[in-house]
């Protein structure tokens, strides 16, 4: 199966975009070459600022200059743009409401070996909490690519959500990408897996060897974690009677969060929350990692088994 | 409160033996970063004298008793000069050598950003840049408040005082009259995107220093008697927090990734740690 990393797309979807549009703008913080920004900054040099290391000062210019009349994207490691730079996130971004971007690479465990200090787990929940912030969490290339023209034509503060290591491209250019629509990959009738980012791809494995064992599995890629489908959500609770949420993140407050506020309030369902139970990662390889944390599929079908007997 | 003033006097003999500690530092930075596939080479060369001199000359700090409270303070504020750290906690008799082949792997100790809760002699948890300096003020204080002779140490790139923190933990340092209290600064010219006068320039950051009322000096990062007697200024400063600003050169000791910004996240493969020791050169 052919692999990109979601920030390779993205590198080459800012410089697409900046082909097609003059206010495109794009910043980031001495990590260019690992965000990928430094793509942008290879063709478009007077179009592109770094702020040095300097997170909040990045976002507070990228603020000014979308009052200005610019659309920015503002990238770093996930832990800093959102993490060191959330106050600025917050005040001058999401309660003004600006046309800012701020696209993040190397979120969750898969940072690997540089360890818990780097491996943001909680990102998704602290920024789908703000308002105004639109929150994307895409599967791979191809949806990365759709989803930075996506998030261009939208207006306000988006937080795009992008991983370090090559994943596997699930899906062909002609994929309908739509902001806030979640997309069925697969559909079965004895439980639902939502999934966001690089645990899509997991899914859709179990999903293949579940079918072997005759349980068959609804796979859905939630790519916007805010606004969220609610109606798609509903429909397979519904449909399947049980639901498993995937991520690459903390069980509290992000995709599992927020599928169990859905459900809970419209169409009561068990539901079984996978991610990181609210420990802090460590230094390993990316493989390794997702196997001590219980993120492989593997622990998809175990829980899946699990999941089908409180129906 | 005037702390009793105690300077040491520098010898050949005791430069010698700082000098040898670089050099094992610099070795097992190579060594361990060999094994480990990554982590930053660059700036944990650039800063092995430095670091030699801290636990080989200047800091009083006993590995059997890591917790003692009167023990001096040193917090690698710029994390990701782990191995340097690592190297001479070791030399130091912290923990076993071997551990060092750990580095960066599933359950090791030594994580790829300093963890004070799993590393004996690690006095701050430290990585995301700029926070490590404002730990540092808060221990000096700590030290001042409790009428304690310790002397806190604190290490920052010339990348990392870009961070806005990092002036506003000068700030209070100089407010608060920290005499207690040394930052080195690793003044090596590169950041991970290129020169820090290319991507975001600090300079003039002795100006800066200054003006922000620290004693400030300048001495050659690599030269151990000029830092030692940095180090002898800085105790006999009273009312004010020293900085010492030390030319260093990113990569130092190996040819090929001396001055190489793309030497920042990289370590060497197997061949590359066999010229790097050669170069080196034996103790
Ligand atoms: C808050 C924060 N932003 C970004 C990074 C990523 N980062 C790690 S090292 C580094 C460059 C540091 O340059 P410098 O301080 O000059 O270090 P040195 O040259 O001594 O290695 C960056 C941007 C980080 N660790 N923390
Ligand atoms: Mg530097």
């Amino acid at each position: 199966m052919e692999k990109q990393a979601t920030r390779d797309a993205y590198g080459q979807a800012l410089v697409e975009l900046g082909r097609k549009y003059d206010n495109v703008v794009v910043l980031d913080a001495d990590l260019s070459k690992s965000t990928k920004t430094a793509d942008f900054a290879k063709v478009f040099p007077e179009r592109f600022i770094n702020a040095g290391i300097a997170e909040q000062n990045m976002i507070g210019m990228a603020a000014g200059l979308a009052a200005s009349g610019k659309v920015a994207f503002a990238s770093s490691f996930a832990i800093f743009a959102t993490g060191r730079a959330f106050e600025m996130v917050r005040n001058s971004l999401a309660y003004a409401n600006l046309n800012v971007k701020v696209c993040a690479t190397h979120a969750g465990l898969t940072v690997g070996e540089d360890g818990g200090s780097h491996q943001s787990v909680e990102d998704i929940a602290i920024m789908r909490s703000v308002p105004n912030i639109c929150v994307v969490v895409p599967a791979d290339g191809t949806s990365t690519r759709k989803a930075v023209t996506s998030i261009y034509q939208r207006t306000g503060p988006v937080y795009l959500r992008l991983g370090r290591p090559s994943v596997p491209i699930l899906y062909d250019e002609g994929v309908d990408f739509t902001i806030g629509r979640g997309i069925e990959l697969r559909e079965g009738r004895d439980a639902t897996l939502i999934a966001c980012g690089i645990m899509v791809a997991k899914c859709l494995e179990a999903a293949d060897s579940l079918h072997a064992d005759g349980i068959e599995v609804s796979v859905v890629d939630m790519h916007t974690i805010k606004p969220i489908d609610q109606e798609l959500i509903v429909r397979k609770a519904r449909e399947t009677g049980a639901i498993l949420t995937v991520e690459e993140h903390s069980v509290l407050g992000g995709l599992g969060g927020a599928v169990c506020e859905v459900v809970c309030e419209n169409y009561p369902v068990p539901v079984h929350r996978m991610g990181i139970n609210d420990v802090f990662g460590q230094s390993g390889s990316p493989d390794e990692l997702m196997q001590y944390y219980g993120l492989t599929v593997k622990k998809i079908i175990d829980n899946v088994h699990i999941l089908m007997k409180k129906k | 409160m005037k702390m009793e003033v105690k300077v040491r006097e520098i010898t050949e003999s005791s430069i010698q033996e700082v000098a040898e500690k670089a050099l094992i530092i610099r070795q097992d930075i190579i060594k361990m970063l060999g094994e480990s596939g990554s982590g930053h080479t660059g700036g944990s060369l650039s800063a092995a004298d430095i670091v030699s001199c801290l636990y080989f000359w200047e800091m009083n700090v006993d590995p059997q008793r890591p917790q003692q409270e009167e023990r001096d303070r040193f917090v690698l504020s710029k994390g990701h000069a782990a191995p340097v750290l690592y190297a001479a906690l070791a030399e130091k008799g912290y923990f076993q050598r071997e551990e060092l082949a750990k580095l960066r792997k599933l359950g090791s100790p030594l994580q790829g950003h300093p963890d004070m809760r799993k590393v004996p002699g690690v006095d701050a948890s430290t990585g995301s840049l700029g926070q490590g300096i404002s730990w540092a003020v808060g221990m000096a204080l700590a030290g001042k408040m409790d009428r304690r002779s310790n002397r806190v140490y604190a290490l920052l790139g010339d990348g990392e005082i870009e961070e806005g923190i990092v002036w506003e933990a000068l700030m209070a340092a100089s407010h608060y009259h920290l005499d207690n209290l040394v930052a080195f600064l690793d003044h090596n010219g590169l950041q991970i995107d290129g020169p820090i006068r290319e991507v975001m320039s600090p300079e003039p950051v002795a100006d800066k220093f200054r003006a922000f009322g620290w004693e400030t000096l300048i001495v050659d990062g690599h030269n151990h008697r000029q830092i030692m007697e940095a180090l002898a200024t800085a105790r006999s400063t009273s009312g004010r927090p020293t900085v010492i600003i030390a030319d260093t050169v990113k990569g130092k000791g190996c040819s090929f990734m001396e001055n190489r910004a793309e030497w920042h996240g990289t370590a060497p493969n197997k061949e590359q740690v066999t010229q790097a020791l050669a170069e080196l050169g034996q103790v």
